[in-house]
C-alpha cells in the first residue's frame, strides 16, 4: 500500500510544478491546441469576427433583393452561380437560405459563442484569480467542437440544395420534409449535425464556467466581491446548461421525423393533393420545446453584454456601480424569468387565451428587472467624471438600444397587440435592437475595452470614435424604420412585397434599410482595420491603461501561462472602489486590504479590520510591497 | 528570510471561499444537464398524451427485470465504494467488475425488451408516436448507459493498478455517483411510462 501512496503524492506535487511553470509548447500546443483560457478565448474571438463578418454579408445581399426589387445582380454570379436566376435576381428559395443562415450564424455563433466563449474564457479565470479554466482539456474540446460545428455549417453553403431554409427557428412541418423547399434537404441535416455540435460546444465551455466561478476564486474573493462581468457570465452559463439540452432533445426528434418515419411534429400534411402517411404528430409541440430554449437563448445572447456594460460603464464614470446587489439580483430574476416565459413566441398558435394571459403577465413582469438595470446604468453615469472611450461609447450605445428594443417588446408581450404584430418587421426591429444590436455593442465594447490585456496594446480612440458613431447612427437607420414597415404589417421572411400594387407601400423606407445596412456593415471594416492593425502595430499598453479595479489588471502586460508570475493576488475588498471619498487615487484595486486604507475607509470596513487583527488569528503578515 | 520590520505590514485576512472537487461539481452539472434532457422528452411526451388520438403502450415485461439488474447493480457499486474505502482491493476489484457485467447486462436485457416490442406491436415508425417515444427513451438512456460503462473500465483499470485505494477515492466515488444517477434515471423513466401509458 505504502508504494501506492506515494505514488499519488508525487503526482500532485508534479501537477502544481506544472502549473507554476512558464513552460513553453511548439506552435501546436500554444497556439491551436492551446488548453490556455486565453488563448482559447482569442480563437473563439477570431472564429466569432469570422462569422459576423459573414453573416454581416448574407443580410447585406438579402437586404438588396428588399431595397432594390429591380436591381440586377447579375455582378454576384461569380459567386452565387445557379443562386442568381437567369433573370438576374436572388433565387427565391435562396432568400430563405440567407435569411435562415444569417439568423443561425448570428444568434449561435456570433453572439453565443463569440460572445461568451471570447470574455467567460478570457475575463473568468483573470478576474477571480484563478490560474486557468478549472478544466483546460475540456475548454479545449469546447472551442474544437465549436469549430467543427462551424466547419458542418459552413459546409452546407456548398451543397447544391443550399443550407437550411426554414428560419433560424426550424419550424416543422417546413424544416421536417424534404420534398417541402430545397433548403429542407441536406442543408437542414447539416443543420442539426452542426448544431448538435454546437450544443456539445456550449456544454462543455458552461460546465467549466460555472465550476471555475465556484471553485476557482482567490483568497478574499467572495460572492460580494465579484464583478458584475462574473455574475453575468456565471447566469449565461446556468441558464445555458439547463436550456441548451432541451433544444438537442427538439433537434433529436426532428432528425427522426426527417429520416426514420416518425411523426412527433407531423400530421395531416398534404403534398400535392395527396396525404402523407405521418399522422398524430404536433408541429406546436416543437415550438414549446424550442422556445423553451429560444427565449432562455436570448438572455444567454444579452446576460454576456451586460455585464461587460456594467464593468466598463463603472470604470470610465469613475464611479461605484450602483446599485451593485440590485444588478445582481435583477440578473438572477431575469434568469428565473427566462424560463417561463417562452409561449410569448407562440400567442398566435391557437393556445388557450387564458393560458396566453398567464404567459403574457409573466412575460411583462420581465420589463421590471429589466428596468431596473437600465436605470442603475444612468444612475452610475450620472454626475460622474465620464471618459468617453470607445469601449464606454459602445457600452452607452447598448444601453439606449436595450432601452428602445425593450420597450417594443411591452407592447409585444400583450397577447392581444401581438395578434397584429407577430411575424411582421415589428418583430424584427424588436430583437435587432434589444439583443442583436446592443449585444453586438457590447461585445465590441469588450474588444476595445480588454485589447490591452489580450494583445498588449492599444487600439487606436479616433478610429473607435469614428466606428462607434457610424455604427451607432447606421443602426438606427437600420432598424427604426422597421417598426413602421411592422406596425404596417408587413410580415417577415417574405422575398418580395412588389407583386401587387396594393401590397407595395413602403418601397422608399425599405430602399433606405438596405442603404443603412451596407452602410453599417461597411463601418465595420474600420474596426476591422483597427483591430488588426493595433494587434501589430498599436502604442504599447501599460499593465492597468484604465485605471481599473479588477484583478486583471494585476497582471504583467501579456499574462502569461499561469496568469500571475508569482503568487495569485488576494482579494480584500469589492471591485467598484471608484472616486471613494479620502482615497488618494480615484481608484482602489481590489488587492488593496482596507488597513492600508485608512484615510478611506467606512466604519463598518474599519469594523472588519479591528474584528479580525484583536481575535489574533485572522490578521497576517506580510512581506511589504518594496523589497 | 530576514525581513526588515518596515517591510513586514500586518493586514487583515482574505478568506479562502468555499469550494469543492471541481471535477466532481462538474459532473454534478453535467448530471443536471442530462436531467433537462430527459426532462424536455417526458415533457414531450405529456404534452402529447394530453392531445387528442393517443394510443395507450404496453411496456415490456423485460423492463420488470432489467429493472432488478439495475438496482443490483448499484448495489454492487456500493459495495465497490465501501470495499475501496477499506482498503480491500480484492473486493473492489470483484465487484466494480460485478457491476460492469450487470451494467452489460442490463443492455442486453433492453435488446430484448426491444424484440418483444416488437412482438407487442410497439413499433418505432408508422403507427402513433406514443410507440416511437417508447422506443426512443430506452434508447437513449442506454447511450447514457454505455457513457457509464466507459466510465467504469476506466475506474476498473485504475483499480487493477492499484490507484484507487481509501486516500484517493475522487474517482470512484464520481464514477458511483454517475452510476446511481443513471440507474436512478431508468427508474424514473420506468415509473414514469408505467404511471402514463
Ligand atoms: C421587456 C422585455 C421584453 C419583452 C416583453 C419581450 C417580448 C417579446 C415577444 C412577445 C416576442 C414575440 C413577438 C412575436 O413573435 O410575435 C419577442 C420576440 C423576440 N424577442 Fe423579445 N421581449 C423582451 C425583451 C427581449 C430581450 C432582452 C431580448 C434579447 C436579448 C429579446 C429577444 C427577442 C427575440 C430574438 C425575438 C424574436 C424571435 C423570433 O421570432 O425570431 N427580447 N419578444
Ligand atoms: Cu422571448
Amino acid at each position: 500500500m505504502a508504494t501506492t501512496h506515494t505514488h499519488t503524492n508525487i503526482d500532485v506535487h508534479h501537477h502544481d510544478d506544472h502549473e507554476h511553470e512558464h513552460h513553453e509548447g511548439n506552435f501546436w500546443t500554444t497556439y491551436i491546441f492551446s488548453q490556455d483560457h486565453k488563448v482559447i478565448a482569442k480563437q473563439f474571438l477570431i472564429t466569432g469576427m469570422f462569422w459576423a463578418l459573414f453573416g454581416g454579408l448574407l443580410s447585406v445581399i438579402f437586404r438588396l433583393q428588399l431595397g432594390f426589387p429591380d436591381m440586377s445582380l447579375e455582378w454576384l454570379r461569380p459567386m452565387l452561380g445557379g443562386w442568381i436566376t437567369p433573370e438576374g435576381k436572388l433565387d427565391p428559395e435562396f432568400y430563405l437560405a440567407l435569411v435562415t443562415m444569417h439568423g443561425t450564424i448570428m444568434v449561435f455563433f456570433v453572439l453565443t459563442a463569440g460572445l461568451s466563449g471570447t470574455f467567460s474564457n478570457f475575463l473568468i479565470p483573470l478576474q477571480i484569480g484563478a490560474r486557468d479554466m478549472a478544466s483546460g482539456f475540456m475548454n479545449m474540446l469546447s472551442y474544437w467542437f465549436f469549430f467543427l460545428s462551424s466547419v458542418v455549417m459552413m459546409s452546407s453553403f456548398f451543397l447544391e440544395t443550399g443550407p437550411a431554409g426554414g428560419g433560424w427557428t426550424v419550424y416543422p412541418p417546413l424544416s421536417a420534409l424534404p420534398q417541402a423547399i430545397q433548403g429542407s434537404g441536406l442543408g437542414m441535416t447539416l443543420w442539426l449535425v452542426a448544431m448538435a455540435l454546437f450544443i456539445v460546444s456550449t456544454l462543455l465551455g458552461g460546465i467549466n464556467y460555472i465550476t471555475t466561478v465556484i471553485n476557482m476564486r482567490t483568497r478574499g474573493m467572495s460572492f460580494t466581491r465579484m464583478p458584475l462581468t462574473i455574475w453575468a457570465f456565471f447566469f449565461t452559463a446556468i441558464i445555458g446548461l439547463l436550456s441548451f439540452p432541451v433544444l438537442f432533445a427538439a433537434a433529436l426528434l426532428l432528425i427522426f421525423d426527417r429520416s426514420f418515419g416518425t411523426s412527433f411534429f407531423l400530421s395531416d400534411i398534404y403534398i400535392g393533393g395527396e396525404a402523407l402517411t405521418n399522422v398524430g404528430g404536433s408541429p406546436i409541440l416543437f415550438q414549446h420545446l424550442f422556445w423553451f430554449l429560444g427565449h432562455p437563448e436570448v438572455y444567454i445572447v444579452l446576460l454576456p453584454a451586460l455585464g461587460i456594460t456594467s464593468e466598463i460603464i463603472a470604470t470610465n464614470s469613475r464611479k461605484p456601480i450602483f446599485g451593485y446587489k440590485a444588478m445582481i439580483g435583477s440578473m438572477l430574476f431575469i434568469a428565473i424569468l427566462s424560463f417561463i416565459v417562452w409561449a410569448h413566441h407562440m400567442f398566435v398558435t391557437g393556445m388557450n387565451p387564458f393560458l396566453g394571459s398567464i404567459f403574457m403577465l409573466l412575460t411583462l413582469i420581465i420589463a421590471v428587472p429589466s428596468a431596473v438595470k437600465i436605470f442603475n446604468y444612468v444612475t452610475t453615469l450620472w454626475k460622474g467624471n465620464i471618459r468617453f472611450t470607445s469601449a464606454m461609447l459602445f457600452s452607452i450605445g447598448l444601453v439606449s438600444f436595450f432601452l428602445t428594443g425593450g420597450i417594443t417588446g411591452i407592447f409585444l408581450g400583450n397577447s392581444a397587440i401581438d395578434i397584429q404584430l407577430h411575424d411582421t418587421y415589428f418583430v424584427v426591429a424588436h430583437f435587432h435592437l434589444v439583443m442583436g444590436s446592443a449585444s453586438f455593442f457590447g461585445m465590441l465594447a469588450g474588444i476595445y475595452h480588454w485589447f490591452p490585456k489580450m494583445f498588449g496594446r492599444m487600439m487606436n480612440e479616433k478610429l473607435g470614435y469614428i466606428h462607434f458613431w457610424l455604427s451607432f447612427v447606421g443602426v438606427y437607420m437600420v432598424f427604426f424604420p422597421m417598426h413602421y414597415i411592422g406596425i404596417a404589417g408587413f410580415p417577415r421572411r417574405y422575398y418580395s412585397f412588389t407583386n401587387f400594387e396594393t401590397f407595395s407601400g413602403f418601397t422608399d423606407l425599405n430602399t433606405l434599410v438596405s442603404i443603412a445596412a451596407v452602410f453599417t456593415l461597411t463601418a465595420q471594416l474600420i474596426f476591422l482595420f483597427n483591430f488588426f492593425y493595433s494587434i501589430f502595430r498599436g502604442k504599447l499598453a501599460s499593465a492597468n491603461p484604465w485605471k481599473s479595479t479588477t484583478l486583471e489588471w494585476t497582471t504583467p502586460r501579456l499574462p502569461g501561462h499561469g496568469n500571475w508570475p508569482g503568487e495569485i493576488p488576494a482579494v480584500y475588498r469589492w471591485p467598484y472602489d471608484y472616486s471613494k471619498p479620502g482615497a488618494k487615487d480615484d481608484y482602489i484595486p481590489q488587492t488593496v486590504p482596507y488597513s492600508e486604507t485608512p484615510e478611506s475607509n467606512l466604519p463598518h470596513e474599519n469594523e472588519m479590520i479591528k474584528l479580525e487583527t484583536s481575535g489574533g488569528h485572522g490578521a497576517i503578515v506580510v512581506e511589504g510591497e518594496k523589497h | 528570510m530576514n525581513v526588515e520590520l518596515k517591510d513586514l505590514r500586518i493586514v487583515e485576512e482574505a478568506k479562502r471561499p468555499l469550494s469543492m472537487n471541481p471535477k466532481k461539481f462538474a459532473l454534478w452539472l453535467f448530471m443536471m444537464s442530462v436531467i433537462m434532457l430527459f426532462g424536455a422528452w417526458t415533457s414531450a411526451y405529456l404534452v402529447k398524451r394530453a392531445d387528442a388520438g393517443w394510443a395507450e403502450i404496453v411496456l415490456p415485461d423485460m423492463f420488470w427485470i432489467n429493472t432488478g439488474i439495475v438496482l443490483l447493480s448499484s448495489v454492487t457499486m456500493i459495495v465497490a465504494y465501501f470495499a475501496a474505502r477499506r482498503d480491500k482491493i480484492k473486493w473492489l476489484k470483484f465487484s466494480l467488475a460485478a457491476t460492469m457485467i450487470l451494467g452489460i447486462s442490463f443492455l442486453v436485457g433492453q435488446y430484448y425488451a426491444y424484440v418483444e416490442m416488437v412482438s407487442l406491436k410497439e413499433h418505432f415508425t408508422g403507427s402513433n408516436v406514443s410507440h416511437s417515444f417508447l422506443w426512443i427513451l430506452p434508447a437513449v438512456h442506454g447511450l447514457h448507459i454505455v457513457s457509464g460503462l466507459i466510465f467504469l473500465v476506466v475506474v476498473l483499470i485504475s483499480a487493477f493498478r492499484f490507484r484507487i485505494h481509501s486516500k484517493n477515492m475522487n474517482q470512484l466515488e464520481m464514477c458511483a455517483t454517475y452510476w446511481h444517477f443513471l440507474g436512478g434515471l431508468w427508474l424514473y423513466l420506468f415509473v414514469f411510462l408505467l404511471l402514463n401509458p
